[in-house]
């Protein structure tokens, strides 16, 4: 049932060599994530979830593994395909630095669609509607520095989703915001991942906002070390780091 | 292809107009650069001109000289048998005997005297040059003189004015009185504003040595050879040598470069404005240097959400020409308000030729400074968007 899933990583390694020797940032991870399904991805500093996130993205290539994103496999291509795939089949907010500054949100949102050559009348209504329900219509011509981090990552997120690419992947989404702005980006984001049926993936370091998700991936040493997957264990996750 | 200027086009515009004062101040300075550019240009030209537009505006192919005379004008003595051993080598269509010497011009009133060439010239034949206003020379005895705009200009003389030469002749200053029939456009030669006066009126009025005073033999300085047929010019040059004895020939060009001082102002002049155009390529160049470093984040993101390099490389290179356009238009700009305001004796000279080629070294220096940030952008990691190296 290979097709069931919009996203698969086999045995996917990334080794460094550094002064101490050779070090795994990705140690033998494999797993899936359907379409519709909104995944985080947890764990300790320097557990690999960035350099997980980076292969997934194609912005880095595995030492070993296949990543198969909609039946391709990411790790087979070379750079020219990857830049493709980067700007047809994923989206991707950055934890800083997100947006183009010299380009309003709504340029920004619409650059995606013109790197794609599909920037048509139908486009730039979807790119109005969408920053609109992120709350953003007051703030369609503002640059991102005249907008506030809370509004530059919901800006990232229209920007991420617009093309609807199969796979949406965030860095720390909510690092820069205050906790109440970012349950808001979290569960706006949840939405349009469900909504839309996209496979969504965030890197954390914030249980509490584990609420929103499907599963929770937890990463130690480039590993996979935990998958929680039902309702209760990620509510207890959540919990357990309140006390 | 299309897809690729469209969207390059889009990005660098978007980040000039959303940053416009940091650009204007850019192209300003190349303003100023192309200001200086084209004013060396235009120096290289009136100054130029001052030595060569004489000999440069010449109805005539060759100029022959004394042997060995090594092409300086003033060195080479020519008597007036060569001039008909010339005229009957076949291909001459005519031939005109040239007398070059200095003069002081007497201006009335307190006016500082004016120095000139004194030009002996044959009326009727390839050196007289023609007038603009009033008549050509009448005999070649006659009393009288074509001065040039620029003679006209610095004088206030006239048509019909009576013009008074002083010139040293033995160990006396001598005092002759010309009328002036013709101006002709400008035809300085050697620096100085020109008079041109029939070849035996100039024998007779020109300076000399105490020996010459009581020579009767009337010698010119070079002889002035127009062709029937221009494209025969090496035939003919061959045949003139072979034929004609202990004379040497040089066309137009190498005359003009081997006018004293020519070569040599002219290469100074040269090396000037390439070394403005040089300073030009760093200025340029360092600063979108330093810009695209302030930039490594965000052309990172562009790239990590899909821009492919060919649309990154033709941003960063249209940005750069944007620029250099802007910039030299304003230059040319500015340099157009300068020069109307000079007067016409200050020796600068716009010719659509030089200028047109300063323009073009102007407008390529931009995209040649911006290729080693160009490249840099080009190699921009997409993961520095991640904060990854
Ligand atoms: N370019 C690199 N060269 C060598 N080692 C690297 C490189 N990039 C990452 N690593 C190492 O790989 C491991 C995983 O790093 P990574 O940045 O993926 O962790 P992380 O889970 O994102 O950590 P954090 O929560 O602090 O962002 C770390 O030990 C890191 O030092
Ligand atoms: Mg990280």
């Amino acid at each position: 049932m290979m097709n069931t899933y919009a996203l698969e990583t086999e045995i996917v390694t990334k080794t460094y060599q550094s002064e101490s020797g050779v070090i795994n940032a990705v140690d033998e991870v494999s797993l899936q994530v359907k379409p519709g399904e909104f995944v985080a991805l947890v764990g300790p500093s320097g557990s690999g979830k960035t350099t997980m996130l980076s292969i997934l993205a194609a912005l880095l290539k595995p030492t070993s593994g296949k990543v198969i994103l909609d039946g391709q496999d990411l790790a087979a291509m070379n750079e020219v395909d990857r830049v493709a795939m980067r700007r047809n089949k994923i989206g991707f907010t950055f934890q800083a630095n997100n947006l183009v500054p010299y380009l309003s949100a709504v340029e920004n949102v619409e650059l995606m669609l013109r790197l794609n050559g599909r920037l048509d009348k139908t486009g730039k209504m979807r790119s109005r509607e969408l920053l609109a329900r992120l709350g953003l219509s007051e703030r369609l011509h503002n640059l991102p520095g005249q907008m506030s981090g809370g509004q530059q990552q919901r800006v990232a997120i229209a920007r991420a989703m617009i093309h609807n690419p199969s796979l949406v992947l965030a860095d720390e989404p909510t690092a820069s915001l205050d906790t109440e702005r970012a349950y808001q980006v979290v569960e706006t984001f949840a939405g349009l991942i469900h909504e839309q049926n996209r496979a969504g993936i965030m890197v954390t370091h914030d249980l509490r906002m584990c609420e929103y998700v499907d599963r929770v991936l937890q990463m130690r040493d480039g590993k996979l070390v935990q998958i929680y997957s039902t309702k209760s264990e990620i509510m207890e996750l959540v919990k357990g780091k309140h006390d | 292809m299309k897809q690729i200027v469209e969207i390059s086009g889009f990005l660098a515009l978007k980040e000039i107009w959303r940053n416009r004062s940091r650009f204007l101040l850019v192209s300003l300075v190349i303003a100023l650069i192309t200001l200086l550019v084209l004013f060396i240009a235009a120096l290289g030209e009136g100054l130029g001109n001052g030595n060569k537009e004489y000999i440069a505006k010449l109805d005539a192919e060759l100029i022959a000289y004394q042997s060995k005379s090594d092409f300086l004008i003033a060195a080479s003595r020519l008597s007036k048998d060569r001039l008909a051993a010339i005229r009957r080598v076949e291909g001459v269509a005519d031939v005109g005997m040239l007398g070059t010497a200095n003069a002081t011009l007497i201006l009335p009133g307190d006016v500082e005297p004016l120095k000139v060439a004194l030009l002996g010239v044959q009326p009727g034949h390839t050196g007289e040059p023609a007038v603009v206003q009033g008549q050509q020379l009448g005999t070649d005895l006659s009393d009288e003189v074509i001065i040039d705009k620029n003679t006209a200009l610095r004088s206030d003389l006239k048509i019909g004015d009576d013009l008074t030469l002083r010139v040293t002749q033995g160990t006396q200053d001598e005092f002759y009185t010309l009328r002036i029939v013709g101006v002709s456009d400008g035809q300085q030669y050697s620096l100085q504003p020109s008079v041109f006066v029939p070849f035996y009126t100039w024998d007779r009025i020109k300076p000399k040595s105490e020996a010459e005073i009581n020579s009767s033999n009337p010698v010119a300085n070079v002889i002035l050879i127009k062709l029937v047929d221009p494209a025969a010019i090496e035939e003919v040059s061959a045949s003139i040598v072979s034929q004609v004895n202990n004379v040497e020939t040089a066309t137009l060009k190498q005359a003009i470069n081997a006018l004293p001082g020519y070569s040599a102002q002219q290469s100074t002049l040269n090396l000037q404005g390439g070394f403005t155009l040089f300073i030009g390529v760093l200025v340029i160049g360092g600063f979108f240097q330093i810009q695209i470093l302030q930039k490594v984040a965000q052309i990172g993101v562009l790239k990590a959400i899909g821009t492919s390099n060919p649309i990154v490389a033709m941003a960063s290179i249209l940005q750069i020409v944007v620029v250099t356009i802007v910039g030299v238009a304003i230059g040319g700009f500015m340099t157009f308000l300068f020069s109307l305001s000079f007067p016409p004796t200050v020796p600068i000279v716009f010719n659509g030729t030089t200028t047109a080629i300063a323009v073009i070294a102007l407008l390529l220096i931009g995209p040649l400074s911006g290729l080693i940030s160009t490249r840099y952008a080009v190699r921009i990691e997409p993961l520095k968007a991640l904060g990854l190296s």
